[in-house]
């Protein structure tokens, strides 16, 4: 009987959830969207925007430079930038956005070069600016094949050989395989958006199951009825936690297709060919091992927010005491994605040891002393909070709180 | 039937300090019969009766209803009591028939009585027409209908009325009314709270005039006119609560 009540409650709390359009937009649309609108959106956005910034050729001014007729024809040359004659105004185009950059040329720099005199050049833009930043690179780039072949006649009119400039070479070989480094580029980020969806999508239920039944006036009805305190506090429970998870498992398979979709498309040029390097290949595995560590954690949450928002008069009220609690969510998942190793200390603090787990999992690492610690110590901080939702329930000046 | 010996319920407040909501208050309510707990906002009814209802718990003094007290068993308390007050809302997202039925489900009634009693309900009260509309969706008549049929829906032996047509246009506190009524001559044992002395005085069988949370006086209305040799019931509440009325009193 005793579960069957809860069952009972269950199932209605469910039937006016799917209802309910904050509800659904919370725990199903948002998850759903996010990840396509973030990453392939945005993704393709700022491809777009970049490629666009690309094509385009920036507009440079040449101060000084007319005793150095080799520099200047050289910069003339490059088609990827358009001299344009000097104007006094060149600080304030660039401020303006009329030119992108202007290279300061010292009188007798050519000259100064030959006698292998110290010299600089300058290059002027607006920090911050893309397009300022592209044609700094561009107008560097070339000033810097500029002085390479400087020094290499330098070297051949000396007969000195090329090589004495690179005397050994050092390469860079990457060991792990693809989706290793996929894992280690995302694994926190997927841990981090897991702990974050599992909090958001608790969060709505758990109030209005709460704070919204007692400003609704609902509360005194199911009171009145035979159902335990307790019974009634687990059925609401069971459905804070059950959006929990789907909200947490929409957007785990929303990410995933998202990549997918990404990948196949190459929608950055650059970024495809580093996404080639970094598969990351989250298998049934991976998901499974998340999801049961993710399990405590979304008890942890619906029972900590239930607890808290019970205690709010109204929905409102309880908005107002849940937004500090998603700073101490927020604030662990993020630590995690810093280069912080896991460890016997670290597997004890809750969230920032699922999180940092999570990144291990990605990249089908088990440290399974560590995994048990972190299971052990969630389940007991999520059993903690459960208890507390329901001694919370029993309390009268809670429930009538006026 | 319901017996309150001695019940008593204090508050905390953190201005006020303890405040003594319900101060020793027995009285007895038999089967068949209307008990009347009229008093002034604040004077105590609403946590008498929430203490009836087991929705609170007495600090001192208990209560029996229907054989079970309400300390030791609550839950089998609830179970043989309708409870109905202007607090009582109902579930904007579910439909009337649901609403019904999961009150049905929770007094542990089997899925084909279930659906018998609520036909039977319906159609009694006249509701089939909006049974399927969701609760937000109703008017104030249907509310107050289906909050009906949800405190009838296992059959209580005990019904308690909370202040029931507060904020109620006449026509809607009419069919309250109406209700207590035929629960009488069904047979229960009624409880009720109000403000109104001409409810009290069409209604009640034994009246009981609470006021600062104690229970001043108690009788039938001719024993109440009797004894204070007044005959409007308002001029013996006020000659009864006026000793200990404060404006404002909160219980």
């Amino acid at each position: 009987m005793s579960l069957q009540n809860v069952g009972i409650v269950y199932r209605k709390e469910l039937r006016e959830a799917l209802r309910d359009r904050r509800t659904l937009i919370s725990s199903l649309l948002v998850p759903l969207l996010l990840f396509p609108l973030l990453t392939a959106g945005l993704g393709v956005a700022i491809s777009a925007l970049l490629g666009k910034a690309k094509e385009e050729i920036p507009k440079v001014m040449i101060i000084g430079g007319e005793d150095s007729p080799r520099l200047l024809e050289d910069l003339h040359n490059l088609k990827k930038i358009e001299i344009v004659p000097l104007a006094s105004n060149w600080k304030e185009q660039i401020i303006n956005k009329d030119i992108r950059a202007a290279v300061g040329v010292p009188t007798g720099f050519e000259s100064d070069l030959a006698q292998q005199k110290p010299v600089t050049l300058k290059i002027y833009n607006y920090n911050g600016d893309l397009k300022s930043s592209l044609a700094t690179s561009v107008i560097q780039e070339h000033l810097e094949s500029f002085r390479s072949n400087i020094v290499k006649e330098s070297l051949s009119a000396k007969n000195v050989p090329e090589s004495v400039l690179k005397p050994f070479a050092v390469e860079e070989q990457n060991v792990a395989p693809p989706e290793k480094v996929g894992g280690a580029a995302f694994g926190g980020v997927i841990g981090y958006m897991v702990i974050l969806l599992c909090m958001t999508g608790c969060m709505y239920p758990a109030m209005d199951l709460t704070a919204g039944e007692k400003e609704r006036g609902t509360m005194e009805t199911i009171l009145s009825s035979p159902i335990s305190r307790t019974h009634l506090v687990l059925g609401k429970f069971f459905l804070v936690l059950t959006t929990s998870l789907v909200t947490a498992a929409l957007s785990v398979t929303s990410m995933g297709v998202s990549f997918w979709v990404l990948e196949r498309l190459h929608a950055f040029d650059k970024a495809g060919s580093d996404a080639a390097q970094m598969q990351l290949s989250i298998g049934i595995k991976q998901v499974l091992s998340i999801f049961i560590m993710v399990l405590p954690l979304a008890v942890l949450f619906s029972a900590g927010v239930m607890t808290v928002s019970l205690f709010a008069k109204s929905y409102k009220e309880a908005q107002s005491y849940i937004t500090p609690l998603m700073f101490l969510v927020i604030i662990p998942a993020v630590c995690a994605m810093l280069p912080i190793d896991l460890n016997a200390k670290l597997a004890l603090v809750p969230i920032l040891n699922a999180s940092l787990l999570c990144k291990e999992l990605v990249v089908n690492t088990y440290h399974w002393n560590y995994i048990a610690i972190i299971f052990l110590s969630t389940c007991i901080y999520a059993a903690v909070a459960l208890f507390l939702a329901v001694k919370m329930f029993q309390r009268e000046h809670v429930l009538f709180r006026s | 039937m319901i017996e309150s010996r001695g019940l008593t319920k204090l508050f905390k407040d953190k201005k006020r300090g303890e405040i003594r909501a319900v101060d020793n208050v027995s009285f007895l309510c038999k089967p068949g019969q209307i008990y009347g707990l009229l008093g002034a906002n604040g004077a105590g009814k609403t946590t008498t009766l929430r203490m009836l209802a087991t929705i609170l718990e007495p600090t001192n003094g208990t209560a029996v209803v229907c054989g079970h007290d309400v300390i030791e068993d609550p839950q089998k308390v609830r179970a043989n009591v309708g409870f109905l007050s202007a607090a009582t809302a109902l579930y904007p997202r579910l439909s009337s028939q649901e609403m019904v039925e999961y009150f049905g489900r929770l007094n542990g009634l089997e899925e084909t009585t279930l659906k018998k009693r609520i036909d039977d309900i319906f159609g009694r009260l006249d509701m089939n027409s909006f049974r399927d509309r969701r609760c937000d969706k109703l008017s104030t008549g249907m509310k107050q209908k289906t909050s009906i049929a949800r405190t009838l829906i296992h059959d209580p032996q005990v019904m308690i009325f909370d202040e029931p047509t507060l904020g109620l246009d006449i026509m809607t506190a009419r069919t309250i009314i109406d209700f207590i009524r035929e629960c009488r001559q069904r047979g229960k044992t009624v409880i009720f709270s109000t403000h109104v002395m001409s409810e009290v005085e069409k209604l009640c069988d034994t009246i009981g005039i609470i006021q600062s949370g104690k229970l001043l006086a108690e009788g039938s209305l001719a024993e109440l006119r009797e004894r204070y040799k007044e005959n409007d019931l308002e001029e013996i509440f006020v000659k009864i609560v006026a000793p200990l009325y404060t404006n404002g009193e909160a219980a």
